[in-house]
């Protein structure tokens, strides 16, 4: 059996690029397994998302613009509206046209938005 | 078009042992649409990666959860050495995923139990307990811990396994199969069981594709899915297969989960057979710097850790993407059209797990 965890594919990509890059994602049959965003030692943010095909991970990964506003991936994938929720709720990441948006409910935390690099 | 009522599920739900929350729209009695919500109890615990260092944060994340807990320190540890570049010996591999299938053994019973609660079979849901109780024992004997064991450390185990205890997991395993096996027809062949599952919340395959459903709700619709296929632990030696339904309903998650209780006995047994000898560890120095997505077949289906650093002893991520979380948009989509008295047993054949969800 091959060893196919080992294989670890980060593509970066602009926040212009994302959407038709996940377009030609779902087109070439990848799942979305997860996205999550990251905030790095300079306090700047990047969102990843990790997609699969026959066992293989690839991931995209996007830095967030200063206003923190990004375009949901929920046209193209339903189910990242729990990331992308969950990434506006501790990191204050605004995804526009989200299919299903909690307006920020969706974690009942006691600090909003813990990651923001702003706080 | 019946009257339409809007009904709250949980957050407490006797079959809720955690906290979700389900807006279920009916008309009538039937589901026509439904909204989760999460996030009752969550704990920030991956925050902790801005307090803690990195080699304490594998019993950080071992702490999300108290079934699949040998899964997340694995999957701690594993990350982080895929991001220092560390190779961790064959025989820390083996016990890695000895362990591993011994708890998916006692996730999967403990499930059945819960199951059967569901539709109020209380033996049933004893006798699954009671069974699992031998298994917990392996655990204590080999780690110390019933609940947390933090045996999974960077770069390998802190406890080996002697021979003749690894000849006694598996003595004891293959002695409970004729048990499982009696236990297990139940569900499958008891007419009033069936009568709750056959049918029931229906997920067909495309749907699970699209929706991205993973571990037993994945395979119960037929789709060809599970991360134990990557070759990760010992598994790329013990040859593996997927344990595959087609039906897409609550009996054929049950079943895909019946099926991998043996499959996982049988993968023990492998493993005893042919763990190598050997160092259990390797030395780690230094700090992680670079970055490793590493995946786990959990029992409730794919893991997802993302480790992080940029060369200090503090991560800059550590990101757990548990089953659960993957499963709720499958959820959502299997319920629309049940019945409303169905909700409650097409909650558990998820098999949720609100405290990995709530890390």
């Amino acid at each position: 059996m091959e060893k196919k965890y080992l294989i670890q594919e980060f593509e970066q990509v602009t926040p212009e690029q994302l959407l038709p890059r996940v377009k030609e994602m779902k087109k070439g049959g990848y799942r979305l397994g997860q996205a999550c965003a990251t905030k790095q030692a300079d306090g700047n943010i990047f969102v990843m998302y990790s997609f699969d095909l026959d066992h293989v991970l690839h991931n995209l990964k996007v830095n967030v613009p200063a206003d923190l506003k990004l375009q949901s991936v929920t046209g193209d994938y339903w189910s990242a509206f729990i990331y992308e929720n969950e990434m506006h709720d501790l990191f204050g990441i605004t995804f526009e046209n989200l299919a299903l948006d909690y307006g920020g409910r969706f974690f009942k935390v006691s600090e909003p938005t813990p990651w923001n690099p702003q706080n | 078009m019946g009257k339409r009522t809007i009904i709250p599920f949980g957050p407490q739900h006797p079959v809720l042992p955690e906290p979700i929350h389900l807006d279920l729209v009916l008309e009538d009695e039937v589901v026509v649409d439904v909204i989760p919500s999460i996030g009752y109890i969550h704990r920030g615990l991956e925050k902790l990666v801005e307090k803690k260092e990195y080699t304490e944060m594998v019993y950080v994340i071992e702490r999300i959860c108290g079934i699949c807990s040998f899964g997340h320190g694995w999957g701690a540890s594993a990350s982080i050495e895929g991001a220092m570049g560390i190779e961790v010996p064959e025989r820390a591999e083996y016990l890695r995923t000895i362990w591993h299938e011994l708890s998916r053994i006692h996730s999967h019973l403990l499930w059945l139990g819960l199951l059967a609660d569901g539709f109020g079979f209380e033996s049933l849901f004893m006798h699954c307990w009671r069974i699992r109780e031998h298994v917990l024992d392996l655990f204590e004997k080999t780690t110390g811990g019933r609940v947390i064991f933090s045996v999974c450390k960077v770069g390998g185990v802190r406890k080996d396994i002697d021979a003749a205890t690894l000849k006694e997991i598996s003595d004891t395993l293959n002695a409970l199969k004729p048990e499982i096996k009696k236990l297990t027809d139940v569900f499958l062949e008891d007419a009033s069981v069936k009568n709750r599952t056959v049918g029931v919340g229906v997920l067909t395959k495309e749907d699970a594709i699209e929706l991205g459903a993973v571990g037993p709700v994945a395979r119960g619709s037929g789709v060809y899915q599970d991360i134990r296929l990557t070759g990760n632990g010992a598994y790329h030696e013990l040859g593996f297969e997927p344990m595959i339904e087609e039906a897409g309903d609550c009996y054929a998650r049950t079943k895909v989960r019946i099926r991998e209780l043996f499959q996982s006995i049988e993968l023990i047994t492998k493993a005893v057979e042919l763990i190598p000898e050997g160092p259990i560890d390797v030395p780690v120095k230094g700090n992680v710097d670079g970055e490793f997505v590493l995946r786990l077949e959990q029992p409730r289906g794919e893991a997802y850790y993302y480790a992080k650093g940029a060369g200090t002893k503090f991560l800059e991520r550590m990101r757990v993407r548990t089953p659960t979380n993957q499963n709720i948009p499958s959820l959502v989509k299997m319920l629309k059209g049940c019945d409303l008295a169905d909700v409650p047993i097409l909650v558990l054949t998820i098999d949720p797990c609100i405290s990995c969800t709530e890390r």
